[in-house]
Parts: structure tokens; sequence; C-alpha cells
């Protein structure tokens, strides 16, 4: 019978699956990217920040590069220079005389050129393609314990500053009338994001680190009516999208950062009929 | 020290553009103080002086130890992106107790909406939400920047009268910026004339008849003013025969 064939071939694949440590590692990884990422794609949904979170990552390769040509790691590398750059573009979100998204624009593509150029240096062994599009196979198990000890570090951040973040993002003004200077709590959510972007980087992938943080979060907007709804509903269809996109691209070997995206985007087109289907019932 | 807010010979200044030149102002207890003023006049900037969130570069604000301040923004800046009910909007990051709750809903008649997405309001609801969570912690003094700005004239008039009714019960000042000069006539106490430099100040009936008002304003809005103020006296001779309360 085909269909028990397919069947018996399906549970082998499976076995090999959750038995081979290389992918084991990737999925506990990918968890702890769709930890944070469900959490702060919330904020990066509702204040607009995507264009602001590609800036970030694209840095992320300058970063990478830096890390390894002082020696410090690449994870440390990039933490700092996706910090440095962060906080330079919340200056330059500053200015009036050129929007926001021309200067975030020049500068992320300036991190990235200069980025590369660093990584083609000869002392520097890089896979460039890992770093664009994400590789589950990299991950170690101390790259695990460092994720997650990121995981924690932002998930605490937020929800201890959670409803001074919540009431910026409402309203500026507001806020600052009840004493929370919002130069703060943009700092901290640009620290975050930072940390979001060194976490994705193995897993996702560079260019598609920014998909990570709004798909999910896009997703669970229709399906919610208050702001931890979306962040709880965010992360668990994060969490779907790791696990469902990794088996895809093990069983398929495809990139795993792409398969995990669309799998992503799979599930916000779904939801958005299902959203639409609602409003005319 | 008995006034609530006082500031004295307030200087701001801009890329080289003088804002506020020498303003004073005083908050004194139960005030219902109007600014009112052409655009880019400073009034919004006069605002942002007193709740300290820019600091002039010259001047004196002092705020009395243990104020409590409730500010009113003309809008909230994005609200389609996060979905929050109107309940927990309010309350978000205050500390309030189940009584002033209750009172705040019933006297801003809100009660049923506040199971609404903030998303879906209307204009009217909106500002009498804004206005519920300014209230919640009780204020000394109530601040408000163009409250009504986004409504249309008979929301307007109801949003005014509901604010001159919270000012008859509560005991409180209001310091609010307002275009619409012959609709808040009847509540204010006193009214500032605002134009990068305090131009009059004093009753609404002062008001009309000071020529720099006459100047900024022109002539037409005086007697606006006039026709107003002329129905509120007959209004409120009408009361006082009949020993009715001062409604608007």
């Amino acid at each position: 019978m085909p269909t028990k064939k397919i069947l018996k071939k399906t549970t082998i694949h499976l076995e090999k699956i959750i038995t081979d440590p290389f992918i084991i590692r990737g999925i506990i990884a990918g968890i702890a990217v769709a930890l944070v990422s469900g959490l702060v794609g919330c904020f990066v949904v509702w204040r607009r920040l995507s264009y602001y979170g590609e800036s970030i990552a694209h840095s992320s390769l300058l970063g990478a590069g830096i890390g390894i040509l002082l020696g410090i790691g690449i994870n440390f590398g990039v933490v700092f220079v996706c910090l440095i750059f962060g906080i330079l573009f919340l200056w330059l979100q500053q200015s009036k005389s050129l929007s926001s998204d021309t200067l975030l624009g020049v500068i992320a593509h300036f991190a990235l050129a200069i980025g590369i150029i660093v990584i083609s240096f000869n002392k520097i062994k890089i896979d460039l393609h890992a770093f664009l599009f994400g590789d589950i196979l990299t991950v170690s198990s101390a790259d695990i314990l460092g994720m997650y000890i990121g995981v924690i570090i932002a998930i605490t951040l937020i929800l201890s500053n959670w409803s001074s973040l919540v009431l910026v993002t409402l309203d500026e003004d507001l806020a600052k009338s009840e004493g929370i200077n919002p130069l703060y709590v943009n700092v901290l959510l640009t620290t975050i994001m930072t940390i979001v972007v060194a976490l994705s980087l193995q897993i996702i992938g560079l260019l598609l680190i920014t998909a990570m943080l709004i798909i999910p979060a896009a997703t669970a907007r229709r399906l919610v009516n208050s702001p931890e709804a979306m962040v709880i509903v965010s992360t668990v269809i994060g969490i779907f999208s790791v696990i469902f996109g990794i088996y895809l691209s093990v069983e398929m070997d495809l990139p795993s950062g792409p398969s995990i995206v669309v799998v992503g985007s799979i599930l916000f087109f779904l939801s958005h009929m299902f959203g639409i289907f609602l409003k005319k019932e | 020290m008995n006034s609530l807010i006082s500031a004295t010979d307030v200087n701001v200044s801009k890329s080289g553009k003088t804002i506020l030149k020498d303003v004073s102002i005083q908050i004194n207890k139960n005030d219902f103080i109007t600014i009112i003023g052409p655009n880019g006049a400073g009034k919004s900037m006069l605002l942002k002086c007193i709740m300290g969130f820019y600091q002039p570069n010259s001047g004196i604000i002092k705020i009395k130890p243990n104020l409590k301040l409730g500010y009113m923004p003309q809008n909230l800046d994005i609200i389609k992106t996060i979905p929050i009910k109107v309940q927990k909007f309010i309350t978000l990051k205050k500390k309030f107790d189940k009584i002033s709750l209750q009172k705040v809903i019933l006297e801003t008649q809100i009660e049923n909406i506040l199971d609404k997405q903030l998303t879906i309001l209307s204009g009217g609801e909106m500002q009498r939400v804004l206005l519920a969570r300014s209230l919640l912690n009780n204020p000394d003094v109530l601040i408000l920047d163009e409250p009504a700005q986004n409504l249309d004239v008979s929301g307007q008039m109801h949003f005014y009268k509901l604010l001159q009714k919270i000012y008859s019960k509560r005991e409180l000042s209001i310091l609010m910026v307002s275009h619409d000069l012959h609709l808040v006539m009847v509540s204010t106490k006193q009214v500032i004339c605002l134009s990068n430099h305090i131009c009059c100040c004093g009753q609404p009936q002062q008001i009309a008849n000071d020529p720099e008002f006459l100047t900024m304003f022109g002539k037409d809005m005086a007697e606006v003013m006039a026709v107003y103020q002329h129905a509120n006296k007959e209004n409120s001779e009408k009361n006082n025969n009949s020993l009715g309360e001062n409604h608007y």
C-alpha cells in the first residue's frame, strides 16, 4: 500500500530528526528566537519600527566581522556594533530636514557595505551564505546557552517595564506627563532589538530577521483584543513557525531561515483571511 | 507661595525665533484659565514648559510640592496598530482605587464603552476616555491641550458642558488651550491672550473690549464673544430669578 509506505517513510524521517543532535540544537535555538521576537515584534508592529529593525540587522555583519577580527566572538561583536548603530539611528531619527527612512536607508546600507568589506579580508573565514540566510547546523551547545541568557535578559527588561513601554507606544506626551522618559524607553527597545538580532543571526539570517519580528506579531494582531494576548499569540505562532520551518528545511534540504519565514507568512495570510471572514460574520 | 503653579518671566527661543517672551502665569486653587492665541503663538510650548517637558531658556517655574497634575492630550499618536480596551487604557500604569474609577466612569459617561477597543472609538468617545484617564488620580490641576480640536460643533458643545460640570463638582483648577473661544467663554473665569508674549488677560468680558484683543482677533470675534456673554448674562439673571443652578 502506498499510503503505508509514505507513513513509514515519514516516521523514519521524524525519528531521524528528533534524534539528530544538530537538528535538536537548531530547534532549541529557534525557540529562543521565537520567544523574544514574538514579544519584541509586537512593539515593532505597534510603533512602526520595522525599518528601524531592518537597519539594526544590516549592521550585524559588520559586528560579526569586528567580533572575529578582535577575537571577542561573533555574538559580542554583533551586540556591540548593533547597539552603537542602533543609538546612532535613534539620534538620526530626530532630524527634521530628511525623513528618518532616508537616513536609516543611508546608514543601514553603509553598515552593510562596510561589513561585507570587513569580512572579505583574508583573515576572516566566514560562510556569508549562512550569515545571510541562517544555518541551524552551525549552532553549538555553547551558543544555545548564550542565546537563552539573552532571552532571559530581554524578557526581564520588557516585562519589568511593560506598562511604561505600552504607554509610550500609545502617546509620548501622555507618558511624559506621567514621569516616563521616552528616550529611556527608546534606548531600552533598541537594546532589546539588538539582542534579538544577535540571537537570530545564526538561525534566521541577516536578511530575514525583520520578518521574524513582524510576521508573528502581524499574524496575531487580527486574532486578539489586548496587548498581552497579542504577545502570547505572536510567541506561539513564532514557535510553531520555527519548529515547522526547521522540519521542512531538514526534510527538503532548504536553508532554515527562509523555510521558517515561509511558514510564518502562510500563517499570516491564513489569519488575514480568517479575520476578513470573522468581520463578515 | 499660595499658587499651585507659578511661571515667572519664561523665555523660550528656538533657532533664533522667539516663541515665548517674558510670560508669567499663575494658577491658583479653583482657577479656570483658558489660553487663546493665533497659531504659532507658543500656547503648546507654554504648557510643555509648565509640565516640565521643555526646559525654557530662562524663567522660573514653581510647582507646589505633591501637586497632582492631570494631562489630557489632543489625541493619541498611534492607536490603530495596538489592540487595547478602553478600561485597560484608562488604568494603565495608574495608581487608583475602585471608588475613584467608578466615579470617573460615571462623570465622563463612558460606562457603555469600557469594553470597546480604543481603535474604534468615535471622536467624542475618545475625548471622554482621555479626560477620564486624566481625572483618575484626582488631580489638583487639569491641563488640557486643545481638547475639542477634532470634534464637530455639537461634539465640542457637549465636551465643554461636560468639562464645566466636572469643574463645578470637583475641587480642581483647569488650565486649557483652546481655539473654541465662543464656547469656552461662558465656562472660563480667566482668559489669557497669548501671542509669544501675553497681550492681555482678564475676565472674558474685559478681554472682549481690550484693544490688543481687537487687533489680534478682529472685531467680528469680539462681537461673537459679546453675543455669547450677553446670552449668558441673560441666562444667569433668569437663573438667579428662579433661584436655579447656573447651567450653560
